[in-house]
C-alpha cells in the first residue's frame, strides 16, 4: 500500500502531498524535509529506492522534480516505479508537456487526476487514456 | 461560477507567494490572504467560499496552518453543486485526516453523496471515504458502498472496490458482507476494475483466513484463467507499457495468486504451469517486464514446493544480479534474502557476486547486500567472507563503517573458530574503524582475551604493534592500555611467544611510552584516560624502573579539571608514593573473567538499557548511593599542600577506583543488585565492567571475608595513616562497601556517628505521652527513611491496647511494622517501640509529613489521642 506521495522540487518545496495515513501537521512536515535530504543528493545512477524508517521511499526525478512515493517494505519497487512513469506520462498528456508551474498553479487538478489514478493508497486505473477521458468529463462538470 | 477560470484571484495570490522574494515578504503576504479568508467565513460569503478553499489549500501546501478553513470545507459539501463540492472534497481531505472529530459531521454529506443521481458526485464522495475515512464513518457507510460495487459505471464500481479496502481494514468484521461482491469483480473485463477487484480480494484474504479460503476454492482456477489470457493477449494500446498489456494487472493477479498458493499444495498445483509461462516468456529488457519477473519470482519462492520452477527463479535472481541496472541488482538482492530459507545453496552459489555488491557505491544497495552477506555466513565460510569484509572495511565510506563493523563484530563474534583468529581479527575491525566500535564488543573482546591465558604475550604484542601503526582508534587504544597494565611484563620480556610470532622488543619505557602518548593525546575521552591511569598504577609495581616516571605522570594529573582524572590521580599516585608494601598485591592481574557470566549479562543487558547497556546494568550496588552519599573527602588524607579531593559519592569512589565504569549517575538498575554478593561488588571494582570469575584471587579472598559487614567502612583511611585525623565524613548513606584494604592495614576504625546523620526529634507529647522518632536512611536508598519509634508513658498508669496509627499524603508510602508491645508501663518502667518505613517519592522537593492516632486503655477507659508531625529535619 502507498503511504504517500510527494512531488517536490529540489528546492525541497512541496508541490503535492498526498497522504493516505493519518499524520500530525508537524509529522508530515517532517517526513516531507527527510524524503527530500535522502532524495536530493543521490546519484542518478544509484537505485531509486531508499529505506526510510519502516518503509520505503521509491523516488524518481524528472527535471527539478522529485516524484516520490512511501510503500510497504514487501511490496513490489519496479512495479511503483513504472507507475511513477505512468503518473508523470498522465500529467505531461494532460498539460501538454507538462512544467513545474503547471502544477503550481494547476495544483487542484493535480489532485483531481491523482485521485483517479490511486485511491486509498491503491492503483485505481492503469489506462492513460480513460484517465484523460474521465478528466475530460470532469471539466465539463464544472 | 467557475473560481479557476474567471475570477483569478487564485493565481494573482499563487503568483503574489511566488514574487515574493525573502521568507518575511511570503508570511506577510499569507497573512493578509488568511485574514481575508477569514474575514469571508466570518461573514458567511458564499460566492467566493470555494475560491477561498482553494487558496487556503495552497497557503496549506506551503506549511502554515489552516485549521480555521475545516468547516468550510464542510459547507462547501453540503452545498448542490458540483464545482463546490469538489473543493469541499479536496480541501477535507487536504486539510483534514481521520482522526479529527470534525470529520463526523461529514458522514451525512458523503451518504446522501454517494446516493446521488449525479455519478461524478459518487464518485467524490467513494474518493474521500476511501482516502480519510475513519472506523466509524466506514461502518456507517458500508452498505452504500457495498451496493455501489454493482453499478453500472465501471469508474464508480473501481472506486467503490478500493474503498471497500479501507472499509475492512477499519471494520474488519465486515469482510463477510464483502466477500461474494468482490468475487464476482474477478469475472469484470474491464481493466480497472479487475485491477482493482483482485486487491480488494487479495485484501480481504489477508484479513480473513475464511476469506482466503473461500476465493481459494472459487477462484483459483479462474484468476489462473485470467491471467492466462493476460499473458497471451494481443497487443492494447490503451495498456501497452514497453510491449506488455497492463503490468500492473499482471503483478497484483501474480501477488493475489501468491496468497491463495501459499500453504496449498492443490492451489500451487494448478498455477505452476501459468508461473513457469511467466517467468520464461517475459521479456526482461525493461522495467515493466522485469517488475513482473519481480513478482512472479516472489510467488514461486512462497508457494509450495515445486523444485523445477524455483531453480527457475533462482537463476532469474541471478540473471538480476549481474544487471547493469542497480534497480534491478536492488531488487534481486532483496528477494535472495527470502530465498535464502528456502535453497540457501542456491544463494550460497551468487556469493562472489554479493559480495561485490556491498562494495557498490549506493547505500541502498550496500545495506541489502550486507544484510545477505550476513545470512549467508556459516563455519564454513566464515574466515575468508570475514577477510573480504574487513578488507574492505579499509577502503568504505565513513557513513557505512558503523553498520559494516556492527555485522562484522558479530560475525566474529558468532563463527569464530579459535581464539586466536577470533583476537586478530578484532584487532584488525578495531584498527580500522575502532572509532565505529560499540562498547559491548571491545568489552567482549577483553573478556575473551583474559580467557585465553596462553595467549596474553600474543595479544599484548599485537596491540603494541596495532597501536604502532594506527593510533588513532580509541577503542584500540583501550583495549591496548587495558592489556599492557595487565600483561605489561609479557610484553617485555616476550613470554608465551608463539611459533607465528615475530620477535619483538620492547623496553619498559617503550611500554610506558605508549599509554602516556594515549592519556596525552588529545582526542582521548574520559574513559581512555582513566584506563591509562590504571594501566599506569599497574605498571608501576610491574616496572619498578618506571615508578618515577610513572608517578611524574600520574602527579600530572592531580591538578586535572576533570573530577574523575583527578580523583584517580590523587589516589594512585597516594598508593604509588606512599604503599609500596602493599602495590603490588594491589595491583595483581585481573581474575579470569567469566565469559558464560558476561554473555548472560550482556544479553540481559539489553532490553534494559539500549545504548550503554555495559556500564549502567553494571553498576555496582554502590552506585545508586550517590546521590545520597555525603562527601567522602580527604579519603586519603592528603598532605596539605595537595589539592583536597572534591567529594565523589562514596559509592561512586570504589566503583570507580580501578574500573572504568563511568556510567552516568542515573543509572537505578544497581539496586537490583544489590543483594549481590560483596565477592561481586569488589570483583567490578577492579573490572572493566565485567563479571566476577569464580577463581578467586588474593584480594577477592580477602574481601569475601568482609562480605558480611554492611556497615560502612572508611575505605582506604588506614592507607593514610592510622592516626589519621578524623575530619572525615562517613556517610550514613553508604552501601555495603567493604573495605578494600581492611587485610592490609589494622583495624578500621568504626565509624563514629553510624547512621545518625538526622536528629532524634520529639515527634508528639502530651500530658500522658511522649513519641520520640530516630531517623536513619537505608543504604542506597535516599527515598527511604527508616524512623524508630519510641513511645514512653508519663503517667504513673499503665496503658493497655496501645495502638499507634499513622497516616501520610500521597507522595509518601508508609510501612508499619509491629509494636514491640501492646501495654506501655508506667512511667520509667519501659517503653513501646515500633519501626516504621517511609518512602519519600518526591525526595529532595517535598519534606516528610504525618498525622497520627495513639488509641489506648487506661484505667479501663478508652483514650484517644491525635497530632499532626511536621518538624521533620530536612532532607528525609
Amino acid at each position: 500500500m502507498i503511504r504517500f506521495i510527494l512531488l517536490q522540487n529540489r528546492q525541497g518545496k512541496t508541490r503535492l502531498a498526498k497522504y493516505y495515513i493519518p499524520l500530525e501537521e508537524s509529522e508530515k512536515h517532517k517526513v516531507e524535509y527527510e524524503v527530500h535530504r535522502l532524495v536530493v543528493n543521490r546519484d542518478p545512477k544509484f537505485t531509486n529506492f531508499v529505506e526510510f524508517r519502516t518503509h520505503k521511499v521509491i523516488y524518481r526525478r524528472y527535471a527539478g522534480l522529485f516524484f516520490s512515493l512511501c510503500v510497504d517494505i514487501t511490496d513490489n519497487e519496479l512495479a511503483y516505479l513504472e507507475c511513477i512513469h505512468l503518473f508523470v506520462e498522465i500529467l505531461d498528456h494532460f498539460f501538454s508537456n507538462v512544467c513545474e508551474l503547471d502544477l503550481v498553479f494547476n495544483f487542484h487538478k493535480v489532485y483531481l487526476i491523482l485521485d483517479e489514478f490511486i485511491l486509498a493508497g491503491e492503483l485505481q486505473e492503469t489506462s492513460k487514456k480513460a484517465i484523460i477521458e474521465r478528466m475530460g468529463e470532469l471539466e465539463k462538470q464544472e | 461560477m467557475n473560481p479557476f477560470s474567471s475570477g483569478t484571484r487564485l493565481r494573482d495570490m499563487i503568483r503574489a507567494i511566488r514574487a515574493c522574494k525573502t521568507a518575511a515578504e511570503e508570511r506577510a503576504v499569507v497573512r493578509k490572504e488568511c485574514a481575508a479568508i477569514r474575514a469571508a467565513i466570518s461573514e458567511n460569503d458564499q460566492d467566493y467560499r470555494h475560491r477561498n478553499i482553494a487558496k487556503l489549500m495552497f497557503i496549506h501546501m506551503l506549511g502554515y496552518p489552516t485549521h480555521f478553513g475545516q468547516m468550510e470545507c464542510l459547507k462547501l459539501i453540503a452545498s448542490p453543486g458540483f464545482p463546490e463540492k469538489r473543493i469541499g472534497y479536496l480541501g477535507l481531505m487536504l486539510l483534514l485526516d481521520e482522526r479529527q472529530e470534525v470529520l463526523m459531521l461529514v458522514t451525512n454529506s458523503i451518504k446522501q453523496d454517494l446516493n446521488h443521481t449525479n455519478q461524478y458526485i459518487v464518485g467524490l464522495a467513494l474518493c474521500a471515504l476511501g482516502n480519510i475515512g475513519s472506523a466509524e464513518m466506514a461502518r456507517d457507510l458500508a452498505p452504500e458502498v457495498e451496493r455501489l460495487l454493482q453499478f453500472r459505471d465501471p469508474n464508480i464500481r473501481k472506486k467503490a472496490a478500493l474503498c471497500s479496502i479501507r472499509i475492512i481494514k477499519k471494520v474488519p468484521d465486515l469482510v463477510e458482507n464483502f466477500m461474494n461482491p468482490a468475487a464476482s469483480l474477478l469475472k469484470e473485463k474491464h481493466h480497472g476494475v479487475l485491477l482493482t477487484g483482485v486487491q480488494l480480494c487479495t485484501d480481504l484474504c489477508k484479513i480473513s483466513s475464511e476469506a482466503l479460503e473461500y476465493f481459494r476454492k472459487k477462484c483459483t482456477d479462474s484468476l489462473v484463467k485470467v491471467l492466462k489470457d493476460l499473458v497471451n493477449s494481443p497487443y492494447a494500446p490503451e495498456y501497452d507499457i514497453s510491449g506488455i498489456t497492463d503490468p500492473f494487472l499482471h503483478i497484483r493477479l501474480l501477488r493475489f495468486l501468491r496468497i491463495l498458493g501459499q500453504g496449498d499444495a492443490d492451489a500451487s498445483d494448478s498455477m505452476n504451469d501459468i508461473l513457469a509461462q511467466v517467468a520464461t516468456k517475459t521479456e526482461s529488457n525493461k522495467n515493466a517486464g522485469n517488475a513482473i519477473l519481480y513478482e512472479c519470482v516472489a510467488t514461486i519462492m512462497s508457494i509450495e514446493d515445486n523444485g523445477g520452477l524455483r531453480v527457475l527463479a533462482i537463476n532469474i535472481l541471478g540473471r538480476f544480479l549481474s544487471n547493469r541496472d542497480n534497480n534491478i541488482r536492488y531488487v534481486a538482492l532483496n528477494m535472495l534474502m527470502r530465498a535464502i530459507t528456502v535453497d540457501s545453496q542456491a544463494v550460497q552459489r551468487h556469493r562472489a557476486t554479493i559480495l561485490e555488491c556491498v562494495k557498490d557505491s549506493d547505500a541502498s544497495i550496500r545495506k541489502r547486500a550486507l544484510e545477505l552477506v550476513y545470512l549467508l555466513v556459516n563455519e564454513s565460510n566464515a574466515k575468508p567472507l570475514t577477510k573480504e569484509l574487513i578488507e574492505y572495511l579499509e577502503v568504505s565510506d565513513p557513513e557505512f563503517k558503523g553498520d559494516l563493523t556492527a555485522k562484522i563484530c558479530s560475525i566474529i563474534e558468532k563463527f569464530s573458530p579459535e581464539k586466536i583468529w577470533y583476537i586478530d581479527n578484532m584487532l584488525k575491525v578495531l584498527s580500522e574503524a575502532g572509532n565505529y566500535v560499540k562498547d559491548e564488543v571491545w568489552h567482549a573482546l577483553i573478556v575473551v582475551i583474559t580467557n585465553a591465558s596462553n595467549l596474553h604475550g600474543y595479544s599484548v604484542r599485537s596491540l603494541y604493534r596495532a597501536v604502532q601503526t594506527t593510533g588513532d582508534q580509541e577503542t584500540l587504544l583501550r583495549v591496548a592500555v587495558w592489556c599492557i597494565g595487565e600483561y605489561g611484563d609479557m610484553l617485555i620480556n616476550s613470554a608465551g611467544m608463539l611459533n607465528i610470532e615475530e620477535p619483538i622488543t620492547v623496553t619498559e619505557s617503550d611500554a610506558v611510552d605508549v599509554i602516556e602518548t594515549t592519556i596525552k593525546r588529545h582526542s582521548s575521552d574520559l574513559t581512555t584516560r582513566a584506563m591509562c591511569l590504571v594501566a599506569l598504577l599497574k605498571l608501576s609495581s610491574r616496572f619498578p624502573s618506571c615508578s618515577q616516571r610513572i608517578n611524574d605522570i600520574i602527579v600530572h594529573y592531580k591538578g586535572s579539571l576533570v573530577l574523575e582524572l583527578q580523583q584517580r590521580a590523587i589516589e594512585f599516585s597516594s598508593i604509588v608514593d606512599r604503599h609500596q608494601n602493599i602495590r603490588s598485591a594491589l595491583v595483581e592481574r585481573m581474575p579470569v573473567l567469566d565469559e558464560a557470566t558476561y554473555s548472560g549479562r550482556r544479553a540481559g543487558s539489553v532490553s534494559a538499557v539500549a545504548s550503554t547497556s555495559q556500564a549502567a546494568t553494571l553498576n555496582l550496588p554502590n552506585g545508586v548511593a550517590k546521590t545520597a552519599a555525603a562527601p567522602l573527602v580527604d579519603l586519603l588524607d592528603l598532605s596539605s599542600d595537595d589539592v583536597p579531593a572534591p567529594s565523589s559519592s562514596g559509592g561512586d569512589f570504589l566503583q570507580d577506583l580501578l574500573g572504568v565504569d563511568l556510567a552516568p549517575a542515573s543509572s537505578q538498575s544497581g539496586i537490583n543488585q544489590t543483594q549481590k554478593s560483596g565477592n561481586d561488588v569488589l570483583l567490578d571494582l577492579l573490572s572493566i565492567g565485567t563479571p566476577p570469575a569464580q577463581s578467586s584471587t588474593a584480594i577477592p579472598e580477602i574481601l569475601s571475608s568482609n562480605q558480611d559487614n554492611k556497615s560502612p567502612i572508611n575505605i582506604l583511611e588506614q592507607l593514610s595513616s592510622p592516626s589519621a585525623p578524623s575530619g572525615h565524613v562517613s556517610s550514613p548513606a553508604n552501601s555495603p562497601m567493604v573495605d578494600l584494604l581492611d587485610g592490609f592495614a589494622p583495624k578500621p576504625q568504626k565509624p563514629e556517628d553510624n547512621g545518625t546523620a538526622y536528629p532524634s526529634i520529639t515527634a508528639f507529647e502530651s500530658s500522658s505521652l511522649r513519641v520520640t522518632f530516630n531517623f536513619s536512611k537505608q543504604p542506597g536508598n535516599p527515598q527511604i527513611t527508616l524512623i524508630d519509634a519510641l513511645f514512653e508513658n508519663k503517667t504513673s498508669n499503665s496503658c493497655t491496647n496501645f495502638i499507634f496509627q499513622a497516616a501520610v499524603p500521597k507522595f509518601l508510602q508508609l510501612h508499619l511494622d509491629p509494636a514491640s508491645s501492646t501495654t506501655l508501663p508506667a512511667s520509667g518502667n519501659g517503653s513501646i517501640t515500633q519501626k516504621l518505613r517511609i518512602t519519600n517519592s518526591q525526595h529532595g522537593k517535598k519534606s516528610l509529613v504525618m498525622r497520627i492516632r495513639i488509641a489506648y486503655k487506661k484505667d479501663d477507659k478508652d483514650a484517644l489521642e491525635e497530632g499532626q508531625i511536621s518538624n521533620f529535619p530536612r532532607g528525609l
